[in-house]
């Protein structure tokens, strides 16, 4: 079964393709994506056993032979984000069962959700540089439509900006594309890394990379790139906003990890420090915004931004502890994020406002929800034995490696302040006086709580089991720190 | 106002045709020369918008009862399983076949895997292209 790897992204697609044949059919649609959903789980979870025990899988599009057809990869690392993407698509798919108003589920809201995750997916697996580009415009596209469904006044409003944004930024790509093929004269991604190692350190390749560093930058939203994303992310429903927040981001920030270490490895002394000196900046700006806000859905999309600061710094090493450390901190925050939004809706959705100031008490009658969103804040913040532990301390343990000893205390640091941040959202919201009124039923509080503590109950699994992923994590790292396994892959067989 | 729009509807209702047969002709050019299912779809969906332009919207919704939504999804699907029909028998993804049959009246014909996923790709461009014009053109 050579195709496997394309399963996680033909599955979406065909199932997105048959939900548009009955919008108005609100049951069969939510069958049928939960349907479709779980096949490609399946089929996401086959094939990281598949890479686990074959290594790298590479196919390339219409038998043609690499470089010149489309190369498909899926190594550990895009393995891995796959199927968490497919796993917290899943939760928010059901959360959005009681969540998402009607009018919206018949406005091709998940037909939207599957047609981005084929675009999340494929960007996540594809080994052709011009081929990411059309992966991230899929994604764009559908995430047009899910940040728009519905038509608020504050809806049409961000996602002009949102879309304005993401056009400057994928004309860039498009013109970066240009750049690097006039150099290289290829797209192929492992034939790209090639021939950038044949030409060595050059003033133009250093151009390339800090284009492709904006291009990305802007979709994962890095500092000073990340303007955009605190006003757009606020606008729409909470369950696009789990999906954008835990994966939007993410594909930008594995576009950085990928090219910054299968192309951009000759002036590392440039490229890589630029990249450490903006993810510190990025975590100093995400602090300060999850600090300021009162708006429970800003402090969770501001701890979006130090999430994405903490990774690439680990990235930015460029040794085996940073890198291994980024990419379980990558996976937990896909998780953790996913969990925390549904909590925070919750919340939204039982006071009727997303200002802490105007909630209070809500441990009283919902003590469940409370404790589960402790859990998750400690995780969020990496207290031992939770999720974001393991990652974080990979990542400070590299930072001392690579004699970066103050970022790496900073990085630190920075847990405190994201630990201050949640814990902040649960002294408002869950302790005092009782405020404000309850506006759900206790049923569909039920109902909107049981994806939430599942996704919760993962992500500390996540954590407590960190120990059995290592040797994922492992596989991950060392395609990321050794580009040759990549290339080997996808050349198998033809020079 | 009333607009004398006599000429104009009286060669639509000729012209459309010879449009409509145009777009087939370059559907099937396609296969060895330049054409194929995009731009087949384009001059398709460029003769509706000609019968929008002389009648309206709510008579050439009458005369072509059709969802264009589900025009769109059906051409995906169409697209995706002949592309998806290399997975059984185990090579890469969009890998073509083809051969030549005898068909009747039409001779020694080769038939290509890609002109099905072409057929899919006119469809995907007639129903897009037409639910955009519809939704522009239904505002007013």
């Amino acid at each position: 079964m050579i195709n496997l790897l394309l399963l996680p992204v033909l599955i979406p697609f065909l199932f997105a393709a048959v939900l548009l044949l009955f919008p108005k059919k609100v049951k069969a649609q939510r069958v049928v994506t939960m349907i479709g959903l779980a096949f490609a789980l399946a089929s996401s979870i086959a094939l990281l056993y598949k890479v686990k025990v074959n290594g790298v899988q590479a196919l390339t599009l219409g038998s043609w032979a690499p470089p010149f057809g489309i190369t498909m990869v899926s190594d550990m690392f895009s393995a891995l984000l796959v199927t968490s993407s497919l796993l917290i698509a899943l939760f928010v798919v059901w959360y959005s069962f009681t969540s998402i108003e009607e009018e919206r589920e018949k406005a091709f809201y998940y037909p939207a959700i599957l047609f981005m995750l084929t675009g999340v997916n494929g960007a996540f697996t594809t080994g052709d540089i011009f081929n990411m580009f059309v992966f991230f415009e899929v994604l764009l596209m559908s995430s047009y439509v899910l940040i728009v469904l519905g038509g608020e006044k504050i809806q049409l409003k961000e996602s002009i900006k949102y879309i304005i944004v993401n056009i400057v930024s994928s004309s860039l790509f498009v013109i970066t594309v240009g750049y690097l093929y006039s150099v290289v004269g290829t797209l192929n991604m492992a034939d790209i890394s090639v021939k950038l190692a044949e030409i060595g350190p050059s003033g133009i390749v250093t151009v390339i990379a800090v284009l492709f560093l904006i291009v990305f930058g802007i979709k994962g939203g890095i500092f000073p790139l990340f303007f955009w994303l605190p006003g757009s992310y606020g606008a729409p429903p909470i369950p696009v906003l789990a999906l954008f927040g835990a994966l939007l981001t993410k594909v930008g920030v594995y576009a950085i990890m990928r090219t910054y270490t299968l192309f951009f490895t000759t002036d590392v002394g440039y490229t890589h420090n630029l990249l450490m000196i903006l993810s510190i900046l990025t975590i100093v700006v995400g602090c300060i915004g999850a600090l300021a806000y009162f708006n429970v859905k800003q402090i969770i999309i501001y701890n979006i931004v130090i999430a994405v600061g903490v990774i690439l710094f680990g990235a930015s090493v460029m040794n085996e502890s940073g890198m291994m450390g980024s990419v379980f901190y990558l996976i937990h925050d896909i998780l953790i994020k996913g969990a925390l939004f549904l909590l925070i809706g919750i919340i939204i959705k039982i006071t009727g406002t997303s200002d802490l100031r105007k909630m209070g008490g809500l441990m009283k009658r919902y003590p469940l929800l409370a404790w589960v969103y402790l859990i998750v804040a400690f995780g969020l913040a990496g207290i031992p034995p939770l999720s974001g532990f393991i990652g974080k301390l990979l990542i400070v343990q590299g930072g001392f490696e690579g004699d970066l000893l103050w970022q790496s205390i900073f990085i630190l640091a920075s847990s405190l302040l994201v630990l201050l941040s949640a814990i902040r959202i649960f002294i408002y919201a869950f302790w005092g006086e009782e405020k404000g009124q309850h506006l759900i039923s206790k049923e569909k509080y039920r109902h909107l709580l049981a994806p939430a503590i599942t996704l919760a109950s993962l992500t500390v699994l996540y954590g407590v089991g960190a120990e059995y992923l290592v040797p994922f994590m492992t596989d991950a790292t060392n395609v990321l720190l050794d580009p040759s396994i990549y290339i080997d892959a996808v050349f198998e067989g033809v020079k | 106002m009333k607009t004398n729009d006599l000429i104009i509807q009286t060669t639509t209702k000729v012209v459309f045709f010879i449009i409509f047969l145009f777009s087939i002709h370059i559907f099937f050019a396609g296969h060895y020369t330049p054409g194929g299912g995009f731009v087949g779809g384009l001059v398709m969906s460029s003769a509706i918008v000609l019968l929008m332009l002389a009648f309206d919207l709510k008579t050439v919704q009458d005369m072509l009862p059709v969802n264009y939504t589900v025009i769109t999804a059906i051409g995906l699907i169409i697209s995706l399983l002949t592309a998806a029909g290399s997975i059984f028998f185990n090579v890469p993804f969009f890998t073509h076949v083809y051969d030549y049959f005898n068909l009747p009246l039409l001779g020694e014909t080769s038939i290509h895997t890609a002109m099905f996923f072409d057929t899919g790709v006119y469809l995907v461009v007639v129903g897009v292209t037409m639910n955009i014009i519809q939704m522009i053109g239904g505002d007013e």
